[in-house]
């Protein structure tokens, strides 16, 4: 029963996805772009400042506010 | 405190602004689409006319192409937050974390779910579960925006949290308060609004330009008349909560309204402007920024009536903002930044006292954090005690006062548009008035720069603010390399334009395509 709605399920994406026309190109396009934000983007570009520089949140907390407060 | 960057502080601020204007590109298209999908669908199902299915496959595939090239782009704002702004992002604490993360859960699985069912399910479901997952996409759509909506509404009013002077965050103290905070549901409901009216501009543009081709005539005929009375029914609403937002301005925010108005001298029965220029005042200087109409014309006591529902009341002006007024109990901003400074200086005691082992002394320092009368007179302008100049508080008047106006002329033209383009549908004069049909079809830009006016005032209406009166946005930057932040607002810049040139390209062959599937059934 459950491999069966299983099965179905699959069905529907796969016969959806298979039947797309110009679907396929805005695939690819959101590939390509998940690709670029979350690779290149959030990996190389975009580390986390405060988990990049502090190893805990107490030494998070002392480095804002001494910020706060200098 | 350390010398502030202002490059690093103008480039992050820069590409925040070139993200988010990049994403609301296609947001509101989106927010809008769905719902006249769903309008169309609704009709198909209940009538059984396949030319309505026709027709609201016809926009599906229109809404699947600005779905799919806009989805993700608000990501990038998020890792701008914690690599550009870890200040901020540290400062609000969990504020953000609840009205995000529901976001995340509910509507994005609610949208990543019915939208396959949406666009796949043709004759595979029954037609009332094709509709339900229609509707609860944009449902799901809309829901989205709700929290995001609520995150930027505590930012312009901070409301139900407590600061915790140990970890230097702010904790959400009731979620209600965060989440029902008037200002949210007014931003919400404007918001959502401004999307629905920009979508429906959108439609009959689109259909304007088929009738201009005699091409799929019924079809652009029946789009116009679901988005005129769509557009009609949103636009009072949007006009009516643009109204309720002047009145929580004036008193949450009352510099962004001064400025908004470019109004320097409070009085009594103040008047609205308008239609204005403003040029540079006699005693402008680099330090002295005022600005004075060169023309305008003013609705008198207008404004008056619209920040406090009455014609006669007083309204303040920058000037007053800025150096008080005690006869209608302004507070200078002097006091304000002493008082900030007051604030700063009982934080920076409980860290010494931390620090060093003084628990007696950390311990009353810390019940001032819960005292009230140091929370509502002290704390409340703890971001005041990093200005030096309290002309700082003063945003940019002109680009407060012309993205304003732009807006609300605008939105007035969408309204009497709405109703022009419904009485010629009815009057059946839409075929012959060819210059309608070409304005319909320049008023797609305008809409989406009426839209884009709205953020600009919003945004930089509240400056110097990131968090109104607690955190301005000089402090909100992380300790980075300037040089850094602008490589990747080049490659934001270059990203964002090829996506937006793949977007034109892909629906304007599609809408030449128009409502032909080549015999295919699917997207």
């Amino acid at each position: 029963m459950a491999g069966n709605i299983i099965k179905r399920v699959f069905r529907f994406y796969f016969d959806g996805f298979k039947n797309m026309t110009y679907g396929k190109t805005l695939w690819v396009i959101i590939l390509i772009k998940l690709f670029i934000i979350f690779v290149i983007l959030k990996l190389i570009f975009f580390p986390d400042f405060l988990k990049k520089n502090f190893s805990s949140d107490d030494e998070r907390s002392n480095y804002i506010i001494e910020q706060l407060t200098k | 405190m350390d010398a502030i960057d202002i490059s690093l502080v103008n480039w992050s601020r820069g590409q925040f602004a070139l993200t988010a204007i990049y994403h609301w590109i296609f947001v509101p298209l989106t927010l809008g689409l769905s719902f006249i999908i769903a309008f169309m669908e609704t009709i198909y199902v209940r009538t059984g006319n396949e030319e309505w299915k026709r027709i609201t496959k016809f926009w599906m595939k229109i809404f699947g192409i600005n779905f799919a090239i806009g989805v993700a782009t608000g990501i990038i704002l998020e890792f701008e937050f914690g690599t550009n702004w870890s200040n901020y992002s540290w400062f609000v604490g969990d504020i953000f974390g609840a009205p995000l993360a529901i976001e995340g859960i509910m509507a994005f699985f609610l949208e990543a779910t019915f939208i396959a069912v949406m666009f796949f399910g043709w004759n595979k479901v029954s037609k009332k579960f094709h509709l339900a997952s229609t509707w609860l996409v944009a449902a799901g759509t809309n829901l989205s925006g709700l929290w995001i909506l609520v995150a930027n509404a505590w930012m312009q009013y901070p409301v139900g949290m407590h600061f915790n002077p140990d970890t230097a965050r702010n904790e959400m103290l009731n979620f209600w308060e965060v989440f029902l905070s008037p200002v949210a549901i007014n931003k919400f409901i404007h918001t959502i609004t401004s999307g629905y009216v920009l979508a429906s501009i959108f439609v009959i543009g689109v259909s304007s330009w088929f009738l201009i081709k005699k091409r799929e005539i019924f079809m652009a005929k029946r789009s116009m008349l679901i988005s005129s009375i769509f557009g009609i029914t949103s636009s009072i609403v949007l006009i009516s909560s643009g109204d309720s937002s002047a009145r929580f301005i004036t008193d949450i925010q009352p510099m962004k309204l001064a400025a908004i108005e470019g109004l320097y001298e409070g009085k009594k029965g103040t008047g609205l402007i308008l239609l204005g220029a403003l040029g540079k005042s006699e005693n402008y200087t680099d330090d002295n920024k005022t600005w004075k109409y060169s023309f305008k014309i003013e609705i008198p006591k207008l404004l008056s009536y619209m920040a406090h529902g009455n014609f006669n009341a007083y309204v303040p002006g920058i000037n007053d903002l800025v150096n008080g007024n005690p006869e209608y109990n302004i507070i200078s901003v002097q006091e304000k930044i002493e008082r900030g400074r007051y604030a700063r200086n009982i934080l920076a005691d409980l860290k010494k006292a931390k620090d060093s082992g003084n628990t007696l002394k950390y311990e009353e320092l810390k019940k001032k954090f819960h005292d009230p009368d140091f929370k509502e007179n002290y704390f409340r302008y703890f971001g005041y005690g990093f200005l030096n100049n309290p002309g700082s508080i003063i945003p940019n008047v002109p680009m407060s006062f012309y993205s304003f106006h732009i807006m609300v002329m605008l939105g007035f033209y969408f309204f009497l548009f709405f109703i022009i383009i419904l009485i010629c549908l009815f009057t059946g004069k839409i075929d012959k008035w060819r210059w309608l049909l070409r304005l319909a079809i320049i008023s797609v830009p305008l809409s989406y720069i009426a839209s884009q006016a709205g953020w600009v005032v919003s945004e930089m209406g509240r400056q110097p603010w990131v968090i109104q009166d607690l955190l301005p946005t000089v402090v909100a930057t992380s300790h980075i390399d300037a040089s850094t932040v602008q490589v990747t607002f080049w490659i934001f810049a270059v990203l964002f334009t090829v996506l937006l040139i793949a977007e034109l390209r892909i629906m304007f062959r599609q809408i030449n395509i128009g409502p032909k599937y080549g015999g295919k059934e699917h997207v």
